[in-house]
């Protein structure tokens, strides 16, 4: 009995501490002046993190608003409200799909590859090695990435958005006939700038920013052996799928919640 | 350093796809206006009931949107719907004194917006008048309500 509270303080200490160490973790790699190499780092990072995963993204983006289009039409026919389709696609996509998607996507295309990738750095001990020559990893290794991922999910998102519009567009407009003028106006007269697209971008700034943190910190903090790699690389994609969707309600009901 | 200025190549049209995406996302999906907003002139009217209407709905005159709603509030005087509406700047001085308006669905369950007939008179309305002759919206309950009575006689 008593080693079971035991371990049940056991695990609590431990999970404390962890959140404890992430935190610092992120202070102390993210507050740093910026430089001219750090620049170049991070540019690096940006075209591993945010270049490459465009073509995810766009495929993704452009079958979720066909997907969505086909799905809304043959709902919104029965109440003879086709034309709203455009509004129906849109807000969906800008206050929802869009950021939840394409941070999921991004979990599992670029997190996955940064923990395996800071993972591979600590079990060969390249980590140890730069704090040998006066190295500070959190900067030259933890700080670009952390940065590239806060800013390449929402150029991301936006992308995915723009594509799934387009692609409600071709479904709805070109192939099910509903009328063009009427899904563009419908779409202008209900979606508004600050409160959905604005805030469909905070949304993505968070994701980013958690996304990123997690496979980091899951790659920094990892035990260094093959089989720790691959737990972290794990673990990184369903924390930070389970951080999205959570954070996701946490931040509707913020956002929408007094809407009524 | 070849492969790397194409690195930043990359990286520059990443970043420009995701402005230009937002910018589609401004102009064409929520409709915000480039420039200068276009002049407006306010017209306000009070309702006895205004069903459903919000903010942001359609201000209409032959159904060809002509404006705004920007504002409704609770009139403690009357104890009726003040809306305010902002018309395009064109219109100013172009309708007459005894304009109409009436809150009209557009389909059976779709949204409710303004709709301005225009009258006779010689006077015109201009910034910051006030329409008189208002219809209430049509609210279901209601006219459920008069139908069951009317068939009750």
């Amino acid at each position: 009995m008593m080693r079971h509270i035991a371990a049940l303080g056991r695990a609590t200490l431990d999970t404390l501490s962890a959140i404890g160490r992430a935190g610092l973790f992120l202070v102390q790699s993210v507050v740093c002046l910026p430089s001219r190499e750090g620049f170049h780092l991070w540019l690096r990072q940006m075209h591993f993190v945010g270049v490459m995963s465009v073509a995810i993204v766009l495929v993704s983006g452009l079958f979720i608003g066909m997907v969505l289009a086909l799905q809304g039409f043959t709902i919104l026919v029965g109440f003879g409200a086709d034309e709203a389709l455009g509004q129906m696609v849109a807000l969906s996509l800008v206050r929802e799909l869009a950021p939840v998607v394409a941070a999921l996507l991004f979990a599992g295309r670029a997190g996955s590859a940064l923990t395996a990738e800071i993972g591979l750095m600590k079990a060969t001990e390249q980590l140890t090695s730069m704090e040998m020559i006066g190295v500070d990893p959190l900067r030259r290794i933890v700080a670009p990435r952390l940065w590239a991922g806060f800013v390449s999910l929402p150029v991301l998102t936006v992308i995915f958005g723009v594509v799934g519009i387009w692609g409600g567009y071709l479904v709805g407009v070109d192939w099910l006939g509903v009328y063009e003028g009427s899904y563009w106006s419908n779409m202008q007269d209900s979606v508004d700038f600050v409160d959905d697209v604005l805030n469909g971008m905070v949304k993505s700034l968070v994701f980013g920013l958690v996304v990123t943190w997690i496979a980091v910190f899951q790659g920094y903090d990892l035990i260094p052996t093959s089989e720790g790699i691959s737990r972290a690389t794990t673990r990184t994609v369903v924390y930070a799928s389970l951080a999205v969707l959570g954070l996701d309600f946490v931040l509707t009901a913020l956002m929408f919640g007094d809407l009524g | 350093m070849k492969r790397n200025s194409w690195l930043e190549l990359g990286v520059g049209i990443f970043m420009l796809a995701g402005i230009l995406g937002l910018v589609f996302l401004g102009l064409r999906v929520s409709g915000l206006g480039v420039g200068v907003p276009n002049d407006t002139f306010t017209l306000t009217a009070n309702f006895a009931n205004i069903g459903g209407l919000r903010p942001q709905a359609k201000v209409t005159m032959s159904g060809v949107r002509v404006g705004k709603v920007t504002d409704i509030q609770l009139d403690p005087k009357w104890f009726d719907a003040k809306v305010t509406m902002e018309l395009d700047s064109e219109y100013d001085g172009k309708l007459s004194d005894d304009t109409t308006a009436a809150i009209l669905t557009s389909g059976l369950l779709g949204e409710q917006y303004v709709g301005l007939t225009v009258g006779g008179a010689p006077d015109m309305l201009h910034d910051g008048d006030v329409i008189h002759d208002t219809q209430q919206a049509l609210v279901l309950e209601e006219l459920i309500q008069q139908f069951v009575s009317n068939l009750a006689k």
